[in-house]
């Protein structure tokens, strides 16, 4: 379980390592606009050096291999976005310890939005990742909890909750980081941390939806029961590993 | 002796900060972390959590910060390391003179370093 777990999980950092080196310049523009020129240099540079340890980290547990994720971010990317994605991610990934599913995926999330916020001080509408992060937790967490929802569609929810949380700092004026410094200067643009929060949440939703066709495809050689079970289980896996970005 | 440990983005900025800092207070462990892991412009969690550890001499370190990250990456660091180390509240320039000139007198605990780095906030100028 461990194993599919953990080959989830590179599947999703193979994903957002294309995806950031994609919008490397893009995020880089962003944060000249609003900060220094370095967030999506600095990410990229962060998820090469993670993607350098792939083979290390398939021989790992899935919450060891997340908390290695975690503390190469924190090594590499530097910049505020280093301790606020790494940190978050080693401090959060006690929670999938006995592996992943909707509860664990849940948990991640929570762990993951609550030491974002601790560490960075700042709340909703500051104009920082925190507007994409709080409610795409929130809403996986209702998808999850309330409504029942099997955990990728509660992960697309909690993906298109993230863009209208990225669209939300746009008009907003900073007061975290060094978009703070620029007072008027940084309204009309949207923040860089909540875009590239933006994007891997979308690459994790991609890696479900993935996975998820795979099982499908392996389980109609099953008989009806099998493949309900292979069907809910594997975006569930796909799903908390997501969740763990979140 | 309290230590003290200068976080800036820029490594010669924290150097220069220790050096002004050093020539009013010799015998305190100062110690310098800036820039980021490149050489760049910016902060490095790994390269303060070594730097605590080169400033504590057993009785805790104060560490001095600038900008936005310097202090999320100094937070960071401290929960990574073993030294009882605290982040002062201070303009970090200051902030490091103040209790540097404190530190290296003979009753200086932790606190009493943490608390004259602190004061630099109300210091005047004219």
């Amino acid at each position: 379980m461990s194993g599919e777990d953990t080959e989830a999980l590179l599947d999703a950092l193979d994903r957002i390592d294309a995806r950031l080196h994609d919008e490397q310049a893009y995020l880089t523009d962003l944060d000249s606009r609003v900060g220094d020129a370095d967030h999506g240099n600095n990410l990229a540079r962060g998820i090469s050096a993670v993607t350098e340890k792939r083979d290390d980290l398939a021989e790992m547990e899935l919450d060891e291999a997340v908390k290695t994720v975690g503390t190469t971010l924190v090594s590499e990317v530097g910049g505020a976005a280093g301790p606020l994605y790494g940190g978050s991610i080693m401090s959060a990934s006690q929670t999938l310890d006995g592996g992943l599913d909707a509860e664990s995926a849940l948990a991640f999330a929570e762990a993951y939005r609550e030491k974002l916020t601790e560490r960075g001080g700042a709340r909703p509408g500051d104009k920082t990742m925190v507007d994409a992060v709080t409610p795409a937790v929130h809403t996986f967490q209702r998808a999850i909890e309330e409504d029942d929802l099997p955990p990728i569609d509660a992960l697309a929810k909690a993906v298109d909750a993230a863009r209208r949380g990225v669209a939300y700092t746009v008009p907003l004026r900073a007061s975290k980081g060094r978009a703070s410094y620029l007072g008027l200067r940084a309204v009309g643009h949207r923040d860089p941390g909540a875009t590239s929060t933006l994007f891997i949440l979308e690459e994790l939703l991609a890696t479900a939806t993935d996975r998820a066709g795979e099982a499908s495809v392996t389980d109609a050689y099953a008989d009806d029961a099998v493949a309900r079970d292979g069907a809910s289980e594997t975006p569930a896996d796909a799903n908390a590993d997501g969740a763990e970005d979140a | 002796m309290v230590g003290l440990l200068v976080v800036s983005h820029s490594a010669k900025a924290a150097s220069g900060i220790v050096e002004i800092a050093a020539e009013m207070a010799s015998d305190v462990p100062l110690v310098a972390a800036g820039g980021d892991p490149d050489g760049g412009i910016g902060t490095d969690a790994d390269a303060i959590a070594a730097g605590l550890d080169g400033a504590d001499d057993g009785e805790g370190v104060v560490v001095l910060v600038d900008l936005g990250s310097a202090t999320m990456n100094a937070e960071l660091a401290i929960e990574l390391s073993d030294a009882d180390a605290v982040l002062a509240d201070a303009p970090v320039l200051e902030g490091t003179v103040n209790a540097a000139v404190h530190a290296a007198g003979s009753k200086a605990t932790l606190d009493s370093t943490l608390a004259a780095a602190e004061e630099a906030r109300g210091m005047s100028k004219l």
